[in-house]
């Protein structure tokens, strides 16, 4: 008796597994011909794709826009981007819109395998109905590239796609974006984009042991791909606030005044990702961030105050040293950094006021001082010199912590350890 | 791998290395030998160039990572050495053994778009980054600040025939 109360339990248990486990495939489609989508969808379709940066996780190839490709080092092992052109073979050219709509929002491969939440389905899954069918329409429209998929490296039993559902029982929520009644329509917009397509807390959160965002650490920031994604809401580490005003500039433009340039990963959602949006949702996505950030109530002429007084201080900091990190601070660092603090310059980013000296880790710092700043990234035109074989170790952990007494910040601890990880070729 | 720059005004094809410095594809691709090396690390700004206007060390900028900018070198800066700098270093007989000053030169011209009317405080913010050996520096600030007035009146006076 009691062995059949245990077999009966395993059968359900078994057969509850399978149903969890389980999709269906959804069939293979005759590609839909171009002709069949609207203009003005498709063309709705390329915004949103650039809202959701999907071309940067999926071309690797720059002469091969979404054929995907991308390697993703995670602590599970390294992911691969899938190829989204509409190629018959190795693209989603089979892809019917009810299976881009489950893979969007379930996280569901047409043929019913289970996706990888290094593919943001869990933002994706708040995406309107219409967004959707437009982004299905600008994919399903763009030229096929044949390129195979490279297959993804990962640890044993991470590499069991079934076991993703129940990663999706702990962390996911199938549910579309709910707007907030006590909130504009522009906050409101700017947090369907912020949090739908443009999955912003998918670099800007820490994630815990098992790969999934923070939920109660949403915005307090992280290092991801190599950058540190700092902070946006009220634990923000700059000492200038964001306003809106600042928050339109940096993502329209690349860089504000009070905060600095755009670099890195950041660098590709403003000048691809966001190139093609609207000011209207530039602005909404300001409204937003400025209301997460808590600078609801600083005016423009408050953050140009606070502003002034953190680079006064900065200066009056920096010249009490006279210790070797000053010593290149002024030789290497000051003929293209230092400001008038009452009107800090755009083309001269303010060390003093940027996230990269005063976030609580050092990364950003590192690698731009390392790397430089190429013409794509940043502002417009404006480059940075690479200091990789200028500075050595010694200089750089000298210059970073003159830069963080500078703004009164205690000195970063880990720096030679990512010093070394940085040089790494 | 070739990279397309505009060098003082005129398209050109730098057929060098993507990570050849910038300085040494101006004076030994393009021929242009006013820009100057000095330390090779970015320490003495004797290597100064623009890079769409504003003042970068060439010796350490990858030419890939300048594609399709736009670069003035001191050969292109006044076109014929007329640039108010110029003249003011003239004034101020600025240079003395005279290696470091294209690249004085080229700070300063972004040094006065950045802060049309330096002081002494600014000046030497923004300029210690170039090193003289000579120890000009009273008279490189002097000339900037010849320069600054100079070109604040010419200014000045496009502002008063723009009224009239």
């Amino acid at each position: 008796m009691i062995k059949r109360v245990i077999l009966g339990a395993v059968v359900i248990l078994v057969v509850a597994a399978f149903i969890i486990v389980w999709n269906p495939s959804i069939s293979r489609i005759d590609p839909p011909a171009a002709g069949s989508f609207k203009q003005a969808d498709v063309d709705h379709g390329k915004v949103l794709a650039g809202l959701g940066n999907c071309g940067t996780c999926h071309t690797a190839n720059k002469q091969k826009p979404f054929a995907g490709g991308v390697s993703f080092p995670t602590p599970f092992g390294t992911l691969y981007s899938a190829n989204i052109t509409p190629d018959l073979d190795t693209g989603i050219g089979h892809w019917s819109e009810e299976a881009f709509v489950r893979a969007m929002r379930e996280g569901v491969d047409r043929e019913g395998e289970q996706l990888f939440p290094a593919f943001p389905y869990t933002h994706f899954t708040k995406v309107t109905d219409e967004d959707l069918h437009d982004l299905y329409a600008y994919l399903m429209t763009r030229d096929p590239v044949s390129q195979e998929k490279p297959a993804n490296k990962l640890e044993f039993p991470f590499s069991l796609r079934p076991l993703q559902a129940g990663w999706k029982l702990l962390f996911f929520d199938d549910q579309r974006f709910e707007p907030n009644a006590d909130k504009s329509d522009a906050w409101n917009r700017g947090a369907y984009i912020a949090e739908g397509l443009g999955h912003c807390t998918a670099c800007h959160s820490p994630r815990n042991d098992f790969g999934a965002e923070q939920t109660g650490a949403a915005y307090d920031g992280a290092l991801v791909d190599g950058w540190y994604a700092p902070a946006l809401n009220t634990s923000h580490s700059t000492p200038v606030a964001w306003t809106e005003e600042e928050l339109y500039q940096y993502l329209r433009n690349g860089g504000s005044e009070l905060h600095g340039v755009a670099a890195g990963s950041m660098a590709e959602v403003v000048h691809r990702g966001l190139a093609e949006a609207p000011d209207s949702d530039i602005h909404a996505l300001a409204v937003y961030f400025n209301d997460l950030s808590g600078a609801g109530g600083t005016d423009a002429a408050g953050a140009r105050k606070t502003a002034a007084t953190a680079i006064r201080d900065a200066k009056a900091a920096g010249q009490r040293q006279m210790g070797h990190g000053e010593q290149i601070y002024a030789a290497a660092c000051a003929s293209c950094h230092a400001n008038d603090p009452d009107s800090p310059n755009l083309m001269r980013p303010e060390l003093s006021l940027n996230s990269a000296i005063t976030a609580p880790d050092p990364t950003n710092l590192l690698r731009v001082t390392l790397e430089g700043i190429d013409t794509p990234s940043g502002l417009d035109g404006v480059v940075m010199p690479a200091f990789h074989d200028a500075l050595d170790d010694e200089d750089l952990v000298a210059l970073a912590d003159f830069l963080r007494e500078k703004v009164d910040r205690p000195a970063w601890k880990n720096l030679q350890a990512r010093i070394d990880e940085l040089r790494q070729p | 791998m070739a990279t397309k720059i505009i060098l003082n005004g005129e398209a050109v094809t730098l057929d060098v290395a993507d990570d050849t410095p910038l300085l040494w594809a101006i004076r030994d691709h393009a021929g242009l030998t006013g820009t100057k090396f000095g330390c090779g690390i970015g320490m003495c700004g004797a290597c100064t160039v623009h890079i769409n206007g504003r003042a970068t060390r060439s010796c350490i900028t990858p030419v890939s990572d300048v594609a399709g900018t736009s670069v003035t070198t001191i050969e292109g800066l006044g076109g014929d050495g007329s640039h108010p700098l110029q003249d003011a270093w003239v004034k101020a007989q600025a240079p003395q053994c005279g290696y470091c000053q294209s690249g004085q030169i080229m700070q300063a011209a972004t040094l006065l778009q950045d802060f049309p009317n330096p002081t002494d405080e600014q000046i030497n913010e923004v300029m210690s980054g170039n090193l003289c050996r000579c120890m000009a520096y009273v008279r490189i600030r002097e000339a900037i600040h010849l320069a600054s007035d100079a070109m604040g009146t010419t200014a000045s006076d496009a502002e008063e025939k723009a009224d009239a």
